[in-house]
């Protein structure tokens, strides 16, 4: 009999297979992800179809509502919000995804490094983690940008150093639980090295939740930079960007105008229809993520 | 009378999109009269979890029933509301899991958690629940009962939890209990305290119960009556004695073959008449233990290994025993090189290895292998079979292109799988699949020596069984010697052909085979030999008469500060000299040796 009998025993297939799991969204998921691809496509092709330059003054008059010339009206200065909503999509999203890219890479390295190695280098590495955790973010981005003065740059990586402290701890917890399967002693007993145990034995199996992790920490990120720029200290005159567009036109809104309440829509769509999304992909990877969210 | 559960021409299916449904149950029919234990038997996937879940009405997720009827007292569960099924759930049927640690919650207490179905039901009240618990606790035989129901489940044993369980189905007093193989995961001495206590209660509730089990020994102590499961069929039904004694289907007396150890006095070997004396791998004097880093150098805290020696001889096999907590698979570990022993030498052909793993060289890597306990584990889900199996020949042999395609075939023709294996990932397999690829991936290394720790335990008999037949032909075909490691001493003395016996980290008995497992015995091995369930009727009652069995089981694997460390639980220990001073070993002229201080 052997293995045939056993081959042929009812609950051979495992349903959780990974080969061939497909992950289907909800129509809630589908509309997230449908705001989200536009959004995409507007920074990548928005400075081509906007109608005038991100700093053009075009009318003399502030505030001006909507008309053949301003498809939504014009700003304090008299320049196309339009325009400035197109040009300003790709500074917006561009800074926040190399910053979520560089907290990716400081936070998965050094958090997966202090799992597989432990002892004193974990204890090390986390415990400066959480000094950083414990200053308040904001906060911790003034000084930075007071030594340093605000250029895209420094902004990015200001960004991507405080956010890299929550993936960092993601990233420990995940390879933690990783680290301690039967696979890594045997990897270890093989006498692999540490790349390979890393790379091979761990990345691959805590990829899908720190994916799920990226959508989320991508949203934060976008919030933290639009308030930087709310506070003047990201984005600088006269790039356009959501956060600096909502604070420039904020005078507005005692007029009536309407100037700062469509970056505000901007933000606001962004980062709801990105929630969708990871909400609904983490759902279906059965709240695994949630409860190692930290 | 009505019978308490009347199973009809049960059908239960599994519906699939684009082909007819697969049928997990066919035709089952089954009656249980009150105060009857009837025992479901088969290996894994015969469907009798499936059938025990229908007297719950519950199906597993992507079933249904298709058809019969599952009567309890005469009234049909599978036509019934959701509401009144929620109504006999827990308070008429009581459902016991496998595992016991998994089924308790760690945050509350244990009385709460036995008291609350008879609470909810509205049942008893919580006082009466409480004192209704406490008598369990009583008659389930569990230490301090007035006080146990406000501890925590993690501050009682393994052993313990089991028996808590019972508690937990009981205290609601149902009519049906289904017990899912509640003694599968334990060590055999505690087994029989788990299954004392079950048999007891059970007699003297006069509850019926279901108990799924594929292992026919426990079946010969507690069932009245057996069905015997294939495929979703029943194969043969019959009062235990017949099915035991004498029975009828030819797949019965293949499980029963796959339970009875061909022999269990080594006297079936004679493999190798003239092996090399020299040792392929000797363990000397080796110290081993957990946490030294934090005390300071030299001072290890949990000492684990108390100066083990021990030498395998080529194609030989040497099985180690002891129950959880002896220090099996930290054996392992420490010849492995995963954890430095203290003091002490771990020799390769006479050439001594480094004690860590990153000091030792490639090849001395690639002839120690370890094949790891549990396969679901042991196998990185996101690799297929074929990387996890290349990954040691190219590392190890720099096999590349071809030469390895060939190689990874070849190996899975040896463990006896499909090659077209090699595309699939690790869920994709069965249990028993997985853990010959486990030992596929170990033998890619071409060793000289395979570590294997606990292989079989978590596979059932049959499946098992076929391990260990593949494990004897790779030792006739390849020469590979063998450290065995197992709780289990029937499957150790069918394999081996010497054995270590382990207790708390000292070697107690060792020699070969047929020696260790005739007497003198040491009492600690003794213990061993005689609470492996006999596939006899009527073996638990016995046993349980023998004053030197008693002391011996329900107590847990502990560490003495000095004297012998089995003196807490042996029949035979002498307060003042068993207690105190070096344990004299005892050695006779065939290599077989006992540490105890009497002479036996």
């Amino acid at each position: 009999m052997k293995q045939t009998s056993e081959a042929k025993t009812v609950g051979d297939s495992n349903p959780d297979a990974p080969a061939g799991k497909r992950i289907k969204l909800s129509w809630v998921g589908k509309l997230g992800l449908f705001i989200v691809i536009f959004w995409m496509v507007i920074a990548l092709i928005g400075p081509y179809i906007a109608p005038y330059h991100e700093a053009e003054l075009i009318a003399d008059d502030s505030y001006l509502p909507a008309s053949s010339q301003f498809l939504i009206g014009s700003d304090y200065l008299g320049r196309d919000i339009l325009s400035r909503i197109l040009w300003g999509t790709r500074t917006t999203i561009g800074i926040s995804l190399a910053a979520t890219l560089l907290a990716y890479f400081t936070g998965i390295t050094l958090g997966i490094a202090a799992a597989a190695r432990g002892g004193w280098t974990d204890m090390g590495l986390s415990r400066v983690n959480d000094v950083f955790l414990a200053l308040p973010n904001i906060m911790l981005a003034l000084i930075v940008i007071a030594a340093f003065g605000s250029s895209i740059p420094i902004l990015i990586a200001t960004a991507g150093l405080v956010y890299s402290c929550g993936v960092f701890r993601v990233a420990r917890a995940l390879a933690q639980e990783i680290s301690v399967e039967s696979y890594v002693t045997a990897a270890k007993a093989r006498g692999e090295g540490s790349w390979w145990i890393i790379t091979r034995e761990i990345l691959p199996n805590i990829m899908m939740p720190l994916a799920t992790d990226f959508g989320f920490r991508l949203v934060f990120i976008i919030l933290f930079i639009s308030s930087l720029s709310f506070l003047g200290l990201g984005v600088q005159p006269p790039t356009a960007d959501w956060g600096s567009m909502v604070r420039e036109n904020m005078q507005g809104l005692s007029y009536g105008s309407w100037a700062a309440v469509w970056p505000a829509i901007a933000i606001a769509t962004l980062t709801i229809s990105l929630n969708l999304v990871v909400d609904d992909i983490s759902a279906q990877s059965g709240g695994e993520l949630a409860k190692k969210m930290i | 009378m009505t019978a308490v559960l009347h199973i009809h021409n049960l059908e239960i299916e599994a519906p699939q999109t684009d082909r007819r449904p697969l049928r997990i149950v066919k035709d089952v029919s089954l009656k249980i009269q009150k105060g009857e234990v009837v025992a479901l038997i088969g290996e894994s996937g015969s469907g009798k979890t499936t059938i025990a879940l229908s007297a719950l009405a519950y199906c597993k997720p992507g079933l249904r029933f298709s058809g019969g009827e599952v009567l309890l007292n005469g009234r049909n569960l599978l036509r019934m509301a959701a509401q009144e099924i929620r109504g006999i759930r827990g308070r008429r049927v009581a459902y016991l899991a496998q595992s016991a640690a998994a089924t308790f919650n760690p945050a509350l207490t244990i009385g709460e958690q036995v008291t609350e179905s008879a609470v909810i039901h509205g049942v008893l009240s919580p006082a009466e629940a409480e004192k209704r618990a406490e008598e369990l606790f009583y008659a389930l035989e569990l230490p301090d009962p007035e006080r146990l129901g406000r501890r925590y489940p993690h501050q009682v044993s393994g052993g313990q939890l089991q028996r808590l369980m019972a508690a937990m189905a009981l205290c609601a007093k149902p009519d049906l209990m289904i017990l899912d193989e509640p003694t599968t995961a334990l060590d055999v001495t505690t087994q029989i305290e788990v299954l004392k206590a079950f048999k007891k209660v059970i007699r003297e509730e006069g509850a019926a119960a279901v108990y799924v089990t594929h292992d026919l020994a426990v079946v010969a102590q507690i069932a009245d009556q057996v069905t015997v499961l294939y495929n979703g069929e029943v194969q043969e039904h019959g009062p235990v004695a017949q099915i035991i004694d004498n029975p009828a289907h030819e797949y019965t007396r293949r499980l029963m073959e796959a339970a009875r150890p061909s022999s269990m006095t080594g006297k079936s070997k004679g493999l190798h008449a003239n092996p090399d004396p020299d040792p392929v791998i000797e363990v000397k004097n080796v110290s081993a233990a957990y946490g030294h880093g934090l005390v300071g150098p030299g001072k290890p805290k949990n000492k684990i290994l108390h100066h083990v020696s021990l030498k395998v001889q080529r194609a030989h096999v040497v099985g180690v025993v002891g129950e959880s907590g002896c220090g099996k698979s930290t054996l392992v570990n420490v010849i492995a090189g995963l954890l430095p022993a203290v003091s002490g030498d771990i020799l390769l052909d006479g050439q001594r290895l480094a004690p860590f793993l990153k000091q030792r060289c490639l090849s001395e890597l690639r002839r120690v292998q370890i094949v790891f306990q549990m396969a679901d584990t042991a196998l990185n889900p996101r690799q297929r079979i074929k990387q996890i199996l290349g990954r040691p020949l190219t590392f190890y042999l720099g096999l590349h292109g071809v030469q390895k395609q060939n190689r990874i075939a070849a190996l899975l023709d040896m463990v006896e799988l499909p090659r077209a294996f090699s595309d699939r990932f690790p869920p994709e397999l069965s249990g028993g699949q997985k853990q010959r690829i486990n030992l596929a991936r170990a033998l890619a290394a071409d060793p000289d020596v395979l570590l294997c720790d606990e292989v079989i335990s978590s596979l059932d008999a049959i499946v098992g069984a076929n391990v260990i037949q593949l494990l004897k032909a790779l030792r006739r075909k390849t020469g590979v010697s063998f450290v065995f490691i197992s709780h289990d001493l029937s499957t150790v003395a069918d394999f081996s052909d010497e054995i270590v016996v382990l207790y708390a980290g000292h070697v107690v008995e060792q020699g070969p085979v047929h020696r260790v497992l005739s007497p003198p015995f040491h009492p600690y091995t003794r213990l061993l030999v005689s609470s492996i369930p006999e596939l006899r009727v009527g073996w638990l009652d016995k046993i349980l008469q023998n004053q030197d069995m008693t002391s011996g089981i329900g107590l847990t694997v502990e560490t003495a500060a000095q004297g012998c460390a089995f003196f807490r639980r042996c029949p035979l220990a002498v307060d003042g000299t068993c207690s105190r001073g070096e344990v004299p070993i005892q050695t006779y002229p065939d290599g077989h040796l006992i540490a105890c201080h009497h002479s036996l």
